[in-house]
């Protein structure tokens, strides 16, 4: 009967550190709102998401109701403000901060369902194009090449002219647009993977390609995964933003940021907030993305590329 | 290196190939291009006789290889709203666009490269922060709400400069600095990290070493080696210049391709839309193209095989 020995006995090998457990993401949570910029973006984020998931609990007013007499109002610190209308009124009456609120609606929408389909391709492909290799990969790559050679923003445009801008058309649209970027990154990251011990290992008890790929591979290029998509987010809400102000995004009377922003230009010059106010909205989240994402980036890996 | 380019050249091709066929696809997508072209109102035998005219009567693969062989030579056919050839349109405005795109691009240049050195050499210090804080700034704010604040600013409440259209140097500054501020940024933010790792490298402690001015280590030694990687991301961001020309020309009137291509789309002109996408897609692999040419001189530790 085999006695524990020296050799055997495996709990002597465990340093101090792994008595304690804790849990993976508890530890990269912290690290991630270590900073004040990161708990600061944070909170913009999370009060974002509860805007869009419930708009008319947090919006004052109904952002689509129009009230004439109180046209073009500036925002409430300003002496000719209304009481009651926090951010002023836009060419019909209606409440900005309810319609910025509203708003939120499609900027989490569209931004994080294109996310999903460029992720959901761009990874496939990524995966593909890095574990085969040789004529997959050149294919792929070459693929990459050829839709990184058109300007985004004029190629997306054209394609939701012609097709039409309803919500699942600018998603499928703008999730396909991001694809080739979040391949390439994945591809980049499953070559640095590829050759580790743990994919032999698993290759010599017979496990098959595929189960390579997703137990094997995935899990652990999932950080570069994470924080790629974390700045695609906030790509998406400015492609979004972009398309809206010039008409091309989901139609009047939904208000979204982008088309706030244009309908306030032909008003510039009797008020100026109903184009500012919407303007920094969209700054403000796009920075809370990148911010957020840099400090996952050191929090999950310090040794991913700063210019991901 | 003869062999390096001609490879280069020959991996340019089934680019170019794809490119024409996404630009062909454009108009297919809808389904009945006629339904694009056509006005409206068109009659059936007038559909029918555009059909014949533009071979769309033939399989899809025929009209592929008659709509490429046109377009290899420049013909997208006549503009619908203009009548003229729709590359005849797109050179025309194609001045007014270069200038637009060098002057934003050499704004970029002189105020990213110094300040990501800058924000580089001084690393940790007030002067990084703020460099760091306005990058951040400069890649979060949408390029056409910073058009809008400028004409808001510049152009109703100050009066220094107009709102838009083309011709002198003081209606160019808005429309080029509203471009180039997201590129100062990302420039500013590459060359940053990229000095960082070059600083480290043993050849600048040597040349410090040799008594080399640090002016010259800094400007010079290290610059030199950190702008390989900053030229590849410029090479890369000509296609978001190249994009964002099109919504900057649109808030500033600016005559340039980036407006015809958003008039051409509001008016359904595909044939002067699929033109503009052609042209900038060439554009931005022949700038890609030349971007890896370019290393070689610049670096002459890349091999090419």
């Amino acid at each position: 009967m085999a006695q524990p020995n020296e050799l055997t006995d495996t709990s002597r090998l465990l340093t101090p550190a792994d008595e304690i457990p804790i849990s993976r993401f508890r530890l990269v949570a912290s690290r991630v709102i270590e900073s004040w910029p990161a708990k600061i973006s944070l909170a913009i984020l999370v009060l974002v998401v509860i805007c869009s998931l419930v708009p008319g609990l947090v919006a004052p007013r109904d952002p689509f109701a129009q009230d004439l007499s109180l046209r073009l109002v500036p925002p409430a610190w300003s002496e000719r403000g209304v009481p009651g209308y926090w951010l002023g009124t836009d060419q019909l009456g209606r409440d900005t901060l309810s319609r910025i609120i509203e708003g939120t609606r499609i900027t989490v929408l569209v931004s994080l369902f294109a996310v999903s389909v460029s992720g959901l391709v761009g990874v496939a492909a990524g995966l593909a194009a890095g574990f085969y290799g040789g004529k997959t990969d050149a294919i792929i790559l070459r693929l990459i090449d050829i839709q990184l050679a058109f300007p985004l923003i004029l190629l997306v445009i054209a394609v939701v002219a012609v097709v039409g801008p309803s919500l699942t058309n600018l998603i499928i649209v703008m999730g396909l647009s991001g694809w080739p970027r979040f391949a390439r990154v994945v591809r980049g990251s499953v070559l640095t993977v590829r050759h580790l011990e743990f994919v032999d290992a698993a290759r010599s008890i017979g496990a098959s390609r595929v189960r390579i790929m997703s137990q094997h591979i995935l899990p652990n290029i999932m950080s570069a995964i994470i924080v790629y998509a974390s700045f695609e987010i906030a790509r998406m809400i400015l492609l979004e933003a972009t398309l809206s102000f010039l008409g091309l995004g989901v139609q009047p009377p939904t208000p979204t940021w982008g088309g706030m922003i244009s309908d306030g230009r032909k008003y510039i010059s009797q008020s100026w907030a109903i184009s500012l106010i919407p303007g920094v909205a969209i700054a403000l989240v796009i920075l809370a993305f990148n911010v957020l994402g840099d400090s996952l980036r050191d929090a999950l890996d310090p040794q991913l590329d700063e210019r991901l | 290196m003869g062999a390096y380019i001609a490879r280069r050249l020959l991996l340019t091709i089934p680019v170019l190939v794809g490119i024409l066929v996404i630009t062909f696809l454009l108009t297919r997508l809808s389904g009945d291009p006629t339904d694009l072209m056509l006005p409206p109102n068109a009659t059936d035998e007038a559909r029918e006789a555009f059909r014949i005219v533009h071979g769309l009567d033939q399989p899809l693969w025929t009209q592929f290889v008659r709509f490429a062989g046109n377009a290899v030579v420049g013909d997208f056919g006549a503009s619908l709203r203009f009548g003229q050839p729709a590359m005849t349109l797109v050179l025309e405005r194609l001045p007014a666009t270069a200038e637009l795109a060098a002057a934003t691009m050499a704004l970029a240049l002189l105020l990213g490269i110094p300040a990501g050195v800058v924000a580089a050499v001084w690393r940790g210090t007030s002067t990084d922060v703020s460099i760091r804080l306005v990058t951040l700034l400069g890649q979060a704010v949408p390029s056409f709400f910073l058009g809008v604040v400028a004409i808001i600013v510049f152009a109703v409440w100050l009066r220094w400069l107009p709102t838009g259209g083309r011709g002198s140097l003081g209606q160019l500054v808005l429309p080029a600095a509203t471009l180039a501020f997201n590129l100062v940024a990302l420039i500013a933010r590459v060359t940053r990290s990229c000095m960082l790792d070059v600083l480290k490298q043993d050849y600048v402690r040597t040349a410090r070493a040799k008594g080399v001015s640090e002016t010259k280590v800094v400007w010079l030694h290290a610059l030199r080696n950190a702008f390989i990687p900053v030229l590849t991301v410029i090479g890369l961001q000509v296609g978001l210049l190249l994009g964002g020309v099109v919504v900057t020309e649109t808030i500033f009137s600016w005559p340039g391709v980036g407006r015809l291509a958003i008039q051409a789309i509001y008016a359904r002109d595909f044939p002067v839309v699929q033109a503009v996408v052609f042209v900038f897609a060439v554009i931005f692999v022949a700038v890609n193209l030349i971007v890896d040419l370019l290393y070689a001189v610049l670096d002459p530790r890349i091999s090419y095989r």
